[in-house]
């Protein structure tokens, strides 16, 4: 099961792929199955012997199991590397922090990327549509794998907040406790349509070959990195942009042609780039569907608070951002709301933040505290030292 | 002993142990940890400002950033036992809906206020011509939360209207002890600088469930 270990300054800290014989398979929402799955996980801290200290990190849409720890390939420091960490709220000298890559991501965890053990080739667009719930029952898979009965939170932003919120409403009785950021309870048009915009731009890529590029040996590298651009702009708010470049100019005057003329260009060229040395394009588009198809409430005759009737013991607490309009405070307040209505024990702030959508990465000093300030009172509950 | 003070205090020797109790405009959750320390309860708490849920999270309490005249309708009927509103009321858009709101989501709703008929707002405004600032009212007309101010004899005209039973009623004042007073009577609204109310659905309005200790327990 070890695919090695890294030890990295002070925080405890392994890289592990748990692989599911084909006897295991996963089932899914769509009426189909993955057979030897394999999910990349990574472990900060350690397990008490209780086993009650083990809190599951989800990532957002272009994130991964690297949540405190240096990526292997672009080399940069954990994406959630000022929340996990000693002495940080994610406190890896009290919780045993689990991040797992999501289901159909790229970097570990099977996907359209992998290889289909039915054919010995990549799955590419034979690779089921999954949502979700489906994510959320392989991470399900894993921690029945790893012993842990009942975690003592799951915690998540953007699509991790809906991993989240998925877990307590599918399990309620394997977590003590839910923080969930910057997410919604289901997909809006809006939300919807800026995946649209990206799905096309890679689907129009010549080089995306129906799907097909990894056997044909190439790359939808533009249209991917459209896809991210423009997703990039809704994780940032319109005053952090203004404030970061303005209309300021790369060089002295306009070029008078079509070059990265303004600063926010060449950042968003930039932004792309970068982004399809790490990611897999068909991997984008079904993670994007799976977030579209993302409605929680669908299930339970569009009642959201019956989502959550069976989690009324475990603690919520949920946060947003004033200038996130990717998922605004309305979406939030709604998940709160029902909180309230199915008699869940709910906490709510609403942060005051210029940073947009992408706030929940970032040094915010209220979301630190609140959520140290939730996590340790609830651990006191927990009986956790 | 500040009259916030008493009040909290008053409301600690009301609330039935292990009540589940909804504390709206909760600040930085002392009444809510108050209650749940001393009595055991079940509390949840309602606070517009983000530092102050911060606080009451770092409390261990379940506090949701919201306020009094938007988020109440989205509680279940009865999901409480008590709903507290302390010194809150006149900062409220809507007091009569809020009002209601209370009664409709817990058994009972404990409401304090200061009285805009006390002897001294009156006589401060009729000798001086000017807004009063008393210790129940102590900042200035340009910088008060509060919007929507009445007097005992308006607050109980309100409960009446709303068909409102008044279960119990004391005067606060600063620094003396909570005073159980009938606040219909014409002198106490004159003498009440602030005054706590116990109110539920009047008899044939709800089938309301006994909850809580006999009346005469509830104020000393």
């Amino acid at each position: 099961m070890s695919d090695g270990e890294t030890a990295l300054s002070f925080i405890e800290t392994r890289c592990e792929v748990a692989r599911f014989p084909a006897s295991q398979p996963l089932r899914l929402d769509s009426g189909g199955e993955i057979r030897g799955l394999e999910v990349a996980y990574n472990t900060y801290g350690r397990l008490n012997a209780q086993r009650t200290n083990a809190v599951l990190v989800c990532h957002a849409l272009s994130g991964d199991q690297y949540a405190a720890s240096r990526h292997p390939a672009s080399g940069k420091a954990g994406w959630w590397d000022k929340m996990v960490g000693p002495g940080l709220p994610l406190d890896t000298d009290r919780y045993f922090v689990i991040a797992t890559n999501v289901l159909s991501g790229c970097s570990g965890t099977t996907g359209p990327a992998s290889i289909d053990p039915a054919t010995g080739e990549p799955y590419g667009l034979t690779f089921p549509v999954i949502t979700v719930a489906d994510m959320v029952r392989a991470q399900k898979l894993l921690l029945d794998a790893l012993g842990i009965e009942q975690l003592f939170a799951v915690v998540g932003g953007s699509m991790g907040g809906m991993q989240a919120l998925q877990w307590a409403a599918d399990y309620p009785e394997r977590m003590f406790s839910v923080v969930c950021i910057a997410a919604a309870a289901r997909h809006s048009a809006q939300n919807i349509a800026f995946h649209e915009v990206g799905r096309q731009a890679i689907m129009a890529d010549p080089d995306w070959r129906g799907g097909d590029y990894l056997r044909q040996n190439v790359r939808p590298e533009k249209g991917l990195a459209v896809a991210r651009m423009a997703a990039h702009i809704t994780y940032l708010s319109e005053q952090a942009l203004q404030r970061k470049f303005g209309r300021e100019l790369q060089r002295d005057g306009l070029s008078w042609g079509f070059d990265a003329d303004f600063q926010v260009e060449s950042y968003l060229r930039h932004q792309g780039a970068a982004f399809v040395d790490r990611f897999d394009a068909n991997s984008y588009l079904y993670i994007t569907r799976a977030l579209d198809y993302f409605d929680l409430a669908a299930a339970y005759g569009g009642h959201l608070a019956n989502a959550f009737q069976r989690a009324r013991d475990v603690r919520f607490c949920v946060f947003s951002f004033t200038s996130d309009w990717l998922y605004p405070t309305p979406e939030s307040r709604q998940i709160v709301r029902a909180l309230n209505a199915a008699g869940a024990r709910a906490s709510f702030v609403e942060i005051d933040s210029d940073k947009g959508h992408d706030a929940f990465f970032l040094d915010e000093p209220v979301l630190h505290d609140a959520l140290t300030g939730f996590l340790t009172s609830a651990g006191h509950a927990r009986g956790l030292s | 002993m500040s009259v916030i003070r008493e009040d909290f205090r008053e409301i600690l020797r009301l609330v039935r142990p292990g009540a589940r109790v909804l504390d709206v405009g909760c600040g930085e959750g002392e009444l809510l940890e108050l209650l749940t320390r001393e009595k055991g309860v079940e509390g949840r708490g309602l606070e517009i400002s983000p530092e102050g849920v911060s606080a009451c999270l770092a409390r261990g309490l379940a506090v949701v950033q919201g306020d009094a005249d938007d988020d109440l309708d989205y509680f279940p009927a009865r999901a409480f036992d008590y709903a507290v509103l302390s010194q809150t009321l006149p900062q409220v858009r809507q007091p009569r809906h809020v009002l209601s709101e209370l009664l409709r989501i817990a058994e009972r709703a404990v409401v304090s206020l200061p009285n805009f008929g006390h002897w001294r707002v009156r006589f401060d405004l009729v000798t001086h011509g000017r807004m009063p600032l008393t210790h129940s009212l102590p900042t200035p007309w340009w910088s008060t939360p509060n919007i929507h101010l009445c007097t005992l004899r308006d607050f109980t005209a309100l409960c009446d209207d709303l068909g409102l039973r008044i279960e119990a009623c004391a005067a606060l004042a600063n620094g003396s002890p909570a005073r159980p007073i009938d606040p219909k009577r014409g002198l106490e609204n004159w003498r009440a600088e602030s005054a706590l109310f116990l109110l539920s659905h009047a008899e044939g309005q709800t089938a309301p469930r006994d909850v809580g200790p006999p009346k005469s327990d509830l104020f000393g």
